[in-house]
């Protein structure tokens, strides 16, 4: 197989990874296919400024990285082309920018105003009142300082967790795939499992790959584990000790495989020497004892030809306007991402850890993003995206992707008090105390127990009234 | 209470050190030598448990040490002490205590590593405390590094092997370790080899965690009480201590007679269990120490531990004053700010006010009104209490009818009087589960007979609550800054739109959505009488709309009163039939609404008006107007359309799901085919012919091939239903305005009930190959798998209503496991981000300062103001600016 070959291995390093704001690959140029899959962060992605700790952090790493380790020889994917704009939006863009000096507004806002203005040319010479009332209201809309946004950020997610169906399988977009939704999916992104319950991955494709049926069913067939007994029977000779594999004609060219395949991998097992005879494979052991026949036979049957370890099934589909798009049951993002053909711009996994191995801490961050909110939304619940920014950017804010409960984020508080409230109270005290920890009281749960004001909202402003000059003045 | 009299002072931090042995003694009020608490007479035995220098319990007695009596001045409480006879290891601590016996030398105590090494180590630890990084990966190096060692590297001693035999007891290869000789390597150890094993020299040293004192608590903490009979039942952690005082003396005496190495060990082993079990009494690997009913007794950790312990219990949540709790029914007069209070409740419960010059005469008055008593046919607000301060000491004085004329008078300027509630009084109120903050919010209170709290229907979806049963608590704020917080922030009207969605979570409820659905639909008008009922259901003070010509006014003229002047929406109606062809503005329906300056053009007022989560006017009015203006809007819209309701009259029952029998012949014929469908399908899989669908065996196929026919025979029978429901039924009103109900809910009544399913496939489990006795075995028809071809109304047959609570039965369990696996869902993430705040920089930070937003979500938009998650809109703007000319 061409893909088996020595490849060095892959490190996030050589590859162009996209840039960290762009959650959603810009449109290609073909026309044919304009859109991939709809983001659901699509509007609150845009803003240009904003980043959050995690991806400066990240970017942090991935300089560091791109020194460390020299680029490994491996074909660079061109990154698909932008879309060019056209003039009049430059220029639209930049009036706005003239109006706005050095204030903010996010950048989905001024696009916006611009693809108003495009469609109603009327509106033109109102430009500046538009910013400027613009900027009024997204002034007004600002969050409050102090505001305990954590709090009710996870209140906004715990809340609708009672609404949520329990049902662990559903169909979700693709009939043929299982995949967990409701509120074990929930507890499973919270949670940061290592491995999904119901891994799955959506395998775009480039180019003529996207287009050509035939080679899409190719690609899928790399992708796609076949065993043995997939495609051959194995009889076993008790007389002479030896195991005759005989393939399905039919099954094999499905598949495309030929003898010469099999008898390679076959060859590979330990303890054994097989030999092609017309069209089956005669299989002598070197070692000949019908207890080792039996474990042969068994690990004949399980032996892979074709595939990638983890992948269990694959699913062709023709999307519209996108052409042919793989999905798999079972992830594996590093090898599929190696195979010719992929797209690895758009290609996703379930698989949070995964991506966060493979592609980095940002690309992971957006992944939780999306998943929590495709999760809640296919459930017919509104929670703001920025509810869950705010749980993918803590969950991800050191580098890592850590679970919120007591493994994770809240075993890793700097608050004794606060920690052992939580979970596992004693070994935290006992802990404590050998380690001399001191708690500053600055989180909410130890304020609360030593019975202080707390310092979120109204708590944590300091301002006394003076009872006394008060009454002068109103003397 | 901390009323600005008493300043109080802040804490910084908490340390956490390990006590020393000679510290324990130095704090110590008294040696405990006696298994015992009271003597013959019932007086505390002296050196017993239950010494009286250990502070007392009974009021009145003082304590022997600092000489305050429990009550008032509040005697802290005194430990005392309990000398082992033999050093004892603590449970809690055998970790570390492996950890520094397997990472140092028994010899020279130095921990197992070079000098250059250990020197390297060191700094390191320090450079990532001052970094703030983790250091565990280190100590367990270390520790593995030395485990790997055959001898010290400094002295050259041999490295034995250390294990630890399950609960608390050692052996170096394979040779038992006594306590005293652990103590002793443990002593070896130098200080400055102690952060490399995870030990802070400032709290703590590895031999104190070998115990040779045992500090008895407070006599306070473990009172005992004595029962109806005069009996006195002792605390639990009295009993264990009498335990291992009882042992420790018998360890003693043996030791001291010079008794047999086996029997002092055996004693040994015993006094371990005791104060192992004395602190933990769930250690694993031994049997927990029970109470003489055979009950495991209760001992230090699990008084700590859990739901139930300290912390979750007595510290992260307490219980209060001033609050009260009954059953909660609904008032649909009340304004969405109100709460209807009980008077039993109300003369119960006070608010603070404190005498000024200002209101001195009305404080007397109020406070002389309480002689009247109960007898009054209208509710006045009496006083409980009047508090008076002479240097500094409160003092409280109960007013009663009797003496309340005379304690009037006697009110003076700084005084504070207790008052009962009365109307206009805030005060939060709360249902539990409390998932968000609209679990909690402020109400005005008015005062009512009769016994339960009531409120306005249009606040049962922020509390979840409904009627049949439903308790609510009340709470009374005891402080001007508190009532001030709660007036601004935590009003019912300030909490109508939701932080979760930026929507209304408060508005229209069932009937207010029909009545406004009656209200505009179909162009209804009311003669002059009617609408001036109507108006007058919100006391209505303007002009009346314009009658037309045969006297008649539009119900859309008269909602619109409601409406403020420059308020210009458009958009769908809930009632939208979702046509092919949307004929968008000139929808034959009424299913787009027209608002144009305050006015109702056209469309159908319904659920996406003004009802909860979706109503777009609400949102409208609050954005523009306040909440102040949202909330009137609520107010009289509900009223307005309970009104009328009552007005044309609408009433459901059992026949608005007749269908005529021409209708039933439809279902019957549909369900037919569905049937024949299904039969040729199983046919087809009998006979092999089924083709399988991708990566589905073929039962997987049929499964799924019979619940889409099933589906859809479900779905038919529906639509020929509703096909002969008409506008003109009350039911159908109610589902298409989206008051109450489903159209689903009405074809499985009127139609068919369709597929019963559990875990989402059709019923397949009860008997060998077959889901009841009444199927032959291996059907895979339609009703021996669970297909309910009856409608509720023409009623189930037995296996079609077994079916049916099967399925039932499944959405039982799944609601019971959701509520517990949901709330500890929301308990973490609550726990991992209640301490993030938004800085006045716009970060998002820790409250210990470590970022992890730099704007808050990507915009720093507050999601409650946000427009639909959009952070301004602009659509509206542009409409103004052309609006503008």
């Amino acid at each position: 197989m061409a893909t088996k070959k020595p490849e060095p291995k892959k490190k996030t390093a050589p590859k162009p990874k996209p840039a960290p704001k762009k959650a959603v690959p810009p449109p290609k140029a073909k026309p044919e296919q304009p859109k991939t899959k709809k983001t659901p962060e699509k509007p609150a992605s845009k803003p240009v400024k904003p980043k959050s700790a995690a991806s400066v952090k990240a970017a942090k790493e991935l300089a560091k990285k791109k020194i460390e380790a020299p680029p490994v020889e491996r074909k660079m994917i061109p990154r698909p082309e932008k879309e060019k704009e056209p003039a009049e939006y430059t220029d639209l863009r930049d009036d706005v920018k003239k109006i706005l000096k050095d204030r903010f507004l996010p950048i989905s806002i001024i696009d916006g105003i611009v693809e108003w203005i495009l469609k109603d040319k009327k509106l033109h010479p109102k430009l500046k009142i538009i910013v400027e009332k613009a900027l009024e209201d997204f002034t007004h809309n600002q969050i409050d300082p102090t505001e305990a946004c954590g709090m009710v950020a996870a209140q906004s997610i715990g809340e609708p967790g009672t609404q949520m169906t329990m049902r662990t399988f559903h169909y979700a977009g693709v009939a043929e795939i299982n995949v967990t939704l409701g509120l074990p999916r929930l507890i499973e992104i919270v949670d940061a499992r290592s491995t999904p319950s119901t891994p799955m991955m959506n395998i775009y494709l480039r180019d003529e790959y996207r287009v050509n049926p035939d080679l899409a069913k190719e690609i899928a067939n790399k992708i796609e584990i076949t065993r043995l007994t997939d495609v051959a029977d194995i009889e076993m000779d008790l007389v002479n000790i030896t195991l005759t594999i005989k393939p399905n004609a039919k099954t094999m060219e499905k598949k495309s495989i030929t003898l010469e395949e099999i008898l390679d991998k076959v060859s590979n097992v330990k303890k054994v020497s097989a030999a092609k005879e017309k069209e089956t494979i005669k299989v002598t052991l070197d070692d000949p004892g019908y207890k080792a026949l039996q474990n042969i036979n068994e690990s004949l049957k399980n032996l892979k030809i074709k595939g990638i370890d983890g992948i269990k099934r694959v699913i062709i589909r023709k999307e519209p306007n996108e052409g042919y798009v793989i999905y798999s049951e079972g992830s594996n993002l590093k090898e599929v991402l190696d195979i010719d053909g992929v797209d690895p711009y758009r290609t996703t996994t379930n698989d949070i850890h995964a991506i966060a191995r493979e592609l980095g801490i940002e690309a992971a961050r957006n992944m939780i993003i999306q998943e929590a909110f495709s999760t809640l939304s296919e459930q017919g619940l509104n929670v703001d995206m920025r509810h869950i920014m705010l749980v993918a950017d803590v969950m991800s804010a050191d580098g890592t992707v850590r679970a919120i409960g007591r493994h994770g984020v809240s075993g890793e508080k700097s608050s004794v008090l606060s920690r052992a409230a939580f979970e596992i109270t004693v070994n935290h005290l006992l802990l404590a105390s050998q380690r001399g920890e001191s708690d500053t009281l600055n989180g909410v749960a130890e304020n609360i127990i030593v019975g202080q004001p707390v310092n979120l909202g109204t708590g944590a402003i300091e301002l006394v009234m003076s009872h006394k000059k008060q009454k002068q003045k109103g003397k | 209470m901390a009323d600005g009299r008493n300043i109080t002072k802040k804490i910084g931090a908490l340390e956490f050190a390990v006590l020393s042995p000679s510290e324990l003694r130095k704090m110590s009020a008294t040696k405990v030598i006696t298994a015992d608490t009271y003597d013959d007479d019932g007086f505390p035995i002296t050196m017993g448990l239950m010494d009286q220098r250990l502070s007392v319990i009974e009021p009145g007695l003082r304590c022997k040490t600092c000489g305050l009596k429990v009550g008032k001045d509040k005697c802290p409480g005194h430990f005392g002490h309990i000398d082992l006879a033999m050093p004892v290891v603590h449970v809690g601590f055998v970790k570390t205590i492996r950890n520094s016996l397997r990472a140092t030398c028994r010899r020279c105590g130095r921990v197992l590593l070079p000098e250059k090494e250990a020197k390297r180590q060191r700094e390191t630890i320090l450079k990532n405390v001052a970094d703030g990084r983790d250091n565990g990966y280190i100590f367990k190096s270390i520790i593995s590094q030395a485990t790997k060692l055959d001898a010290c590297p400094r002295c050259a001693n041999p490295v034995g092997k250390i294990d630890l035999d399950k609960p608390t007891s050692f052996r170096e290869n394979g040779k038992k370790l006594t306590p005293t000789e652990i103590r002793e390597w443990l002593e070896k150890i130098p200080d400055e080899d102690l952060e490399l094993i995870d030990i802070n020299v400032k709290a703590a040293r590895p031999e104190w965690m070998i115990l040779t004192v045992l500090p008895v608590p407070p006599v306070t903490v473990r009172p005992s009480v004595t029962l109806e009979s005069g009996e006195r039942s002792e605390d639990d952690l009295t009993h264990k201590l009498v335990d291992v005082i009882r042992i420790n003396q018998r360890l003693q005496e043996n030791r001291d007679a010079g008794a047999p190495q086996l029997i002092v060990e055996d004693l040994w082993e015993l006094l371990q269990y005791h104060v192992t079990t004395y602190l933990d009494n769930q250690t694993s690997g031994i049997p927990p120490a029970r109470h003489r009913s055979g009950r495991p007794l209760k001992t230090l950790a699990q008084r700590l531990k859990g739901k139930e312990g300290r912390f979750r219990s007595n510290l992260s949540g307490k219980r209060v004053n001033f609050s009260a709790r009954t059953v909660i029914s609904p008032d649909p007069n009340l304004s969405i700010n109100d709460i209807g209070v009980p008077i039993e409740i109300a003369r119960e419960l006070t608010m603070p006010v404190h005498v000024t010059p200002a209101n001195l005469e009305w404080c007397k008055q109020i406070v002389s009104q309480t002689a009247e008593g109960e007898k009054v046919p209208v509710y006045r607000p009496h006083v409980n209490y009047v508090k008076r301060y002479r240097e500094g000491i409160e003092q409280r004085i109960k007013v009663s009818e009797k003496n309340a004329v005379e304690t009037a008078e006697k009110l003076e300027v700084g005084y504070v009087i207790e008052r009962q509630l009365m109307d206009g009084d805030i005060a939060l109120f709360n249902r539990q589960p409390s998932l968000h903050r609209m679990s909690m919010m402020a109400h005005r209170v008015r005062v009512f007979p009769n016994r339960s709290f009531r409120f306005n229907l249009s606040d049962c979806p922020p509390y979840n609550a409904d009627f049949d049963g439903d308790e609510m608590n009340l709470h009374i704020l005891q402080s001007e800054e508190a009532k001030a917080e709660a007036e601004i922030l935590m009003k019912v009207q300030e909490n109508i739109l939701s932080p979760r969605f930026g929507g209304v979570i408060i508005g229209g409820l069932h009937d207010h959505i029909s009545g406004c659905f009656l209200l505009t639909y179909k162009d209804r008008k009311f003669n002059k009488e009617e609408t001036s009922t109507l108006l007058s259901s919100f006391k209505y003070k303007g002009k009346m709309p314009e009658p037309d010509d045969n006297g008649m006014v539009f119900g859309r003229d008269i909602i619109s009163v409601l409406l403020p002047k420059d308020i210009t929406v458009e958009y769908k109606a809930k009632a939208c039939f979702h046509c092919e062809a949307c004929e968008a503005p000139n929808c034959p329906n009424g299913a787009y609404v027209i608002i144009k300056n305050g006015r109702l053009k056209q469309g159908i007022i319904d659920e996406n008006s003004i009802g909860s989560f979706k109503g777009r006017i609400i949102e409208r009015i609050i954005r523009d107007h306040g909440t102040t203006a949202g909330r009137e809007f609520i107010d009289s819209v509900t009223r307005l359309g309970i009104s009328v309701v009552t007005i044309v009259g609408f009433t459901t029952s059992i026949d608005d799901e007749d269908i005529p029998p021409e209708a039933k012949r439809q279902i019957e014929e549909s369900l037919l085919k569905a049937q024949k469908k299904i039969n040729s399908l199983v046919q087809a899989y009998e006979n092999k012919e089924l083709e399988s669908l991708p990566g589905r065996s073929l039962e997987e196929t049929l499964e799924m091939e019979i619940m889409r026919v099933t589906g859809r025979a479900r779905d038919m029978a529906g639509e020929v239903a509703s096909k002969y429901l008409g506008m003109n039924n009350s039911a159908v009103i109610m589902a298409k305005s989206g008051a109450r109900g489903s159209m689903l809910n009405l074809s499985q009544m009127s139609g068919c009930v369709g597929q019963q399913a559990v875990r989402g496939e059709r019923i397949s489990r009860g008997y060998k190959y077959r889901t009841l006795p009444h199927f032959k075995k291996g059907d895979l028809g339609a009703s021996a798998k669970g297909f309910v071809a009856n409608s509720y109304k023409s009623g189930l047959n037995p296996t079609e209503y077994f079916f049916h609570s099967m399925g039932g039965r499944e959405g039982l369990v799944d609601t019971a496991v959701r509520t517990s696996r949901s709330g500890y869902m929301q308990r973490r993430l609550v726990n991992a981000l209640e301490d993030l705040k938004v800085e006045s920089d716009g970060t998002v930070r820790h409250t210990g300062g470590e970022i992890i937003q730099f704007i808050y979500g990507e915009d720093g938009i507050d999601p409650s103001r946000s427009i639909n998650g959009k952070p301004i809109d602009l659509d509206r703007i542009i409409y103004e600016v052309k609006q503008e000319g």
